[in-house]
């Protein structure tokens, strides 16, 4: 069966859905991502679906239960470049994707990210101070 | 390009509704957002006629009605049928393992939309969007 490639970049792992997906391929995706997100201990997913057509609400719900997954597993999602007739339809449809983050391209997703990242590993200032 | 009949048997077959869909949509001359909604209601009935019909097809084709010209899709089964199809219609209701929005969601995105069951004699969806 075919794969959706999920590429390393640092601390994230980068997908780009490239194909018109049927559900089975999305199932996968989110197998997959939840492997890999263990195996690489990544802090960042991002999801680029800008090649996307359409997106209906099995693979809305995919994208979603990725974003959850991720979450458990402390890892943020960033799901980037959505058409703008692909975000008018969804409205309608009644997809709200519940805990998707979403950016307008893979610039400012890989920014989020990054933000995200950082933070982990910032000491936080009380911690240097000592004891009262 | 007077009509398309696309068995529904497999996942991939789904995506092959999509993409015809988006065929005749193009083709009837409708704009990419109402392509969008048409395309993406397509895929959510043809899901149903999949997964809750066991199967069947869809017949598509463009459709002038007086001055609009559009794409109109009719899904059949031979499935169990739907016994009470206004709670089938209702956000959030399902049967099965989907989100509960393919009908209602579905029907929200086309202009034209019935829906007739006989429960043990399949059911036939009948989805258009017009210009």
């Amino acid at each position: 069966m075919d794969r959706i490639p999920i590429l390393k970049l640092g601390e994230a792992l980068l997908v780009t859905i490239q194909v018109d997906m049927h559900d089975r391929l999305a199932m996968a995706l989110e197998e997959d991502l939840t492997t890999r997100i263990v195996e690489h201990s990544a802090r960042g997913v991002l999801i680029d679906i800008s090649a996307l057509e359409i997106v209906d609400s099995f693979i809305g719900r995919t994208l979603a239960n990725i974003a959850m997954i991720a979450k458990v597993l402390d890892a943020d999602t960033v799901v980037v470049g959505m058409r703008p007739a692909v975000a008018i339809t969804l409205v309608e449809l009644g997809l709200s994707l519940p805990g998707v983050r979403t950016a307008l391209n893979a610039e400012r997703g890989m920014a989020m990210i990054k933000g995200r990242i950082a933070d982990a590993y910032m000491i936080p200032a009380d911690e240097d101070e000592g004891g009262p | 390009m007077a009509r398309s009949t696309v068995p529904i048997r497999t996942g991939e077959d789904v995506v092959r509704v999509r993409q015809e869909t988006r065929r005749y949509a193009i083709e009837a001359g409708l704009g990419l957002v109402d392509q969008t909604k048409i395309v993406t209601a397509a895929s959510e009935i043809a899901r149903n006629t999949l997964d809750y019909g066991k199967g069947g097809q869809a017949i598509i084709e463009v459709v002038q009605i007086g001055a609009r010209r559009g794409v109109r899709i009719v899904f059949e089964d031979n499935g169990p049928g739907i016994a009470d199809i206004e709670l089938a219609l209702k956000d959030g209701y399902t049967s099965g393992k989907g989100m509960g929005l393919g009908l209602g969601g579905a029907r929200r995105l086309s202009s034209e939309f019935t829906i007739t069951s006989t429960p043990g004699n399949g059911t036939t969806v009948t989805i258009g969007r017009y210009k």
